[in-house]
């Protein structure tokens, strides 16, 4: 029981930050129909942002608000630079638009700063623990999932209660019918990506406490986790996004809490069976939990 | 009178079919002009090209004496022109306040919590499905919410793509009122209809299209009365 709780935690706190990756994803795929592989990158810019100031005396207390807007402004940048020039091409086109930014950036950090992991200072209290009724509890886990989820309940008050979310939504359904109601493509696209920053910002803060270190291809794991978050929530569904997260990081934990110890190493496999899973899952319901009826829409 | 729109001359194409060939036409301000003609006449593509969502090839779209030729819809419903689309294109995903929100979203907030307000006022049925999921709502309840989200830029120039299109008679009256009432607000309306005689029975004017060129013009009765044109339509091919 002890540790079908903490297993159960464990896995939140992972699903969780996919959960607000896989949220960016959807919310780009929503306004411009990109399955964005550059997305991951937002998280290798934060990890490079904290290394250079950490070098300069840099502090726990105000990193978070130089990772977020440093991942903001990458985001914003990548849409201004590369994805406004190929908006309205294919959707394959846009996919390989991001795969080279994706490429871009790892030979960028390589490049400037170094292939080698560049570590730096975590927080003193990351990997602490308290107690409730013999259960022990990491503090960053219970972080993690706090800080996620008032992110995610903005987000939800931002998207049902201001213009600014409800143009979002409006042009995730139907775009041309959002520019007739006098909503500025250019603004409500630039938005998006400055919001998926936000919540890539929020998610490589917590992924940078536990792990304080940057490297050129980082950001490449977490992108393919977030990637099928957002597919087995159903692409383009904000709500499913959260959900697809959240279920692949209980997936992921569980798999490797309760798999047999037939032999050492056997916990390697959980990865694997995680994916046989999802693959299973596709066959039996391939447009994900939540159908979203205007995704096939291009 | 002034000219309030001016299409002169416009040919739009999709790739290699011509939808519109050299179309004109003008709509005074406080006219009813309904856009008569068969399916594949290029109605729709001539609503859509003045409100910006297509470019024509050739030729000029003006609106109060500037040219709007290719200029993006998020201006022009600025500047006071908004189109109901075809097939109503409402946010299913949306609940009807967020539908009529967004329909207001270039005015000022004090503006757009007004008209939230008349709408309120002028379609009951919207009112007694405000935070419903515009998804739930029938043809008729979606098609006063089309409506009712385009007059919350308040324009000066309405374009309607089809307003009656798929509901109820006891609608289609609904929503023929509902078009006499806008002209009698002062409202400047270009409507494309399928039910051609009933649209022109009201129409100050009318144009009638056909295989993408205007082949008729003259005031509503007139072009209604004119039995061998109407022949043309009612009878022929697209």
């Amino acid at each position: 029981m002890t540790k079908l709780i903490q297993t159960i935690v464990d896995g939140l706190g992972v699903g969780s930050t996919y959960a607000l990756l896989a949220l960016g994803i959807s919310l780009i795929f929503g306004v411009m129909h990109l399955v964005n592989f550059a997305h991951g990158e937002l998280i290798t810019v934060g990890a490079y942002t904290s290394y250079f100031f950490f070098l300069h005396g840099g502090s726990w207390w105000w990193m978070p608000i130089a990772i977020i807007g440093s991942a903001v402004l990458a985001s914003v940048a990548t849409e201004l630079i590369a994805f406004r020039w190929v908006r309205n091409s294919s959707p394959f086109t846009l996919l390989l638009t991001s795969f080279a930014l994706e490429r871009l950036s790892h030979a960028f950090w390589q490049i400037a700063v170094s292939p080698k992991q560049r570590a730096f200072p975590k927080p003193a209290w990351v990997f602490n623990q308290f107690k409730i009724a013999s259960v022990s509890f990491e503090v960053m886990d219970v972080v993690t999932i706090v800080v996620t989820a008032l992110t995610l309940l903005l987000t939800a008050v931002i998207f049902k209660r201001t213009l600014f979310g409800i143009s979002v939504r409006g042009a995730a359904e139907d775009f041309d019918a959002a520019r007739l109601m006098g909503v500025r493509a250019n603004r409500v696209i630039s938005g998006a990506f400055a919001f998926a920053g936000v919540l890539a910002g929020v998610a490589a803060t917590l992924i940078l406490m536990r792990s304080p270190a940057a490297e050129p291809s980082m950001g490449s794991d977490w992108l393919l986790k977030a990637v099928i978050a957002a597919v087995i929530g159903g692409l383009g569904s904000f709500s499913g996004a959260v959900i697809g997260g959240l279920v692949l990081g209980l997936l992921e934990t569980l798999t490797r809490a309760y798999l047999p110890e037939v032999a050492v190493g056997w916990d390697k496999f959980s990865t694997a069976i995680v994916f046989v899973l999802i693959a299973v899952f596709f066959v039996v319901r391939p447009d994900g939990i939540f159908r979203v009826s205007h995704a096939e829409r291009v | 009178m002034t000219h309030m729109l001016e299409v002169d001359n416009i040919t739009t194409r999709y790739g290699a079919i011509t939808a519109l060939h050299d179309a004109s036409l003008e709509v005074h301000a406080g006219e009813l002009v309904a856009l008569v003609g068969p399916n594949g006449a290029g109605k729709t593509t001539l609503l859509n090209t003045v409100a910006g969502l297509l470019r024509p090839a050739t030729g000029s779209v003006r609106f109060d004496g500037n040219d709007i030729t290719g200029t993006e819809p998020a201006r022009l419903v600025r500047a006071g022109l908004a189109l109901v689309p075809e097939h109503r294109r409402i946010f299913k995903d949306l609940t009807v306040e967020e539908n009529l929100r967004l329909g207001g979203s270039t005015a000022s907030v004090a503006d757009r919590r007004e008209r939230l307000d008349e709408a309120a006022e002028l379609f009951p049925v919207l009112r007694a499905k405000w935070t419903t999921s515009a998804g739930f709502l029938s043809g008729g309840e979606a098609q006063q919410l089309a409506v009712a989200r385009a007059l919350m830029s308040n324009p000066r120039l309405l374009l309607l793509d089809e307003p009656t299109l798929g509901l109820a008679p006891t609608m289609v009256d609904v929503v023929f009122d509902l078009l006499l009432r806008l002209r009698a607000q002062g409202r400047t309306l270009l409507v494309v209809e399928q039910n051609a005689t009933r649209a022109l029975g009201i129409a100050d004017r009318g144009y009638l299209l056909r295989t993408g060129r205007v082949i008729a013009t003259g005031t509503g009765p007139e072009l209604a009365a004119d039995a061998s044109l109407f022949d043309s339509f009612i009878g022929g091919e697209a």
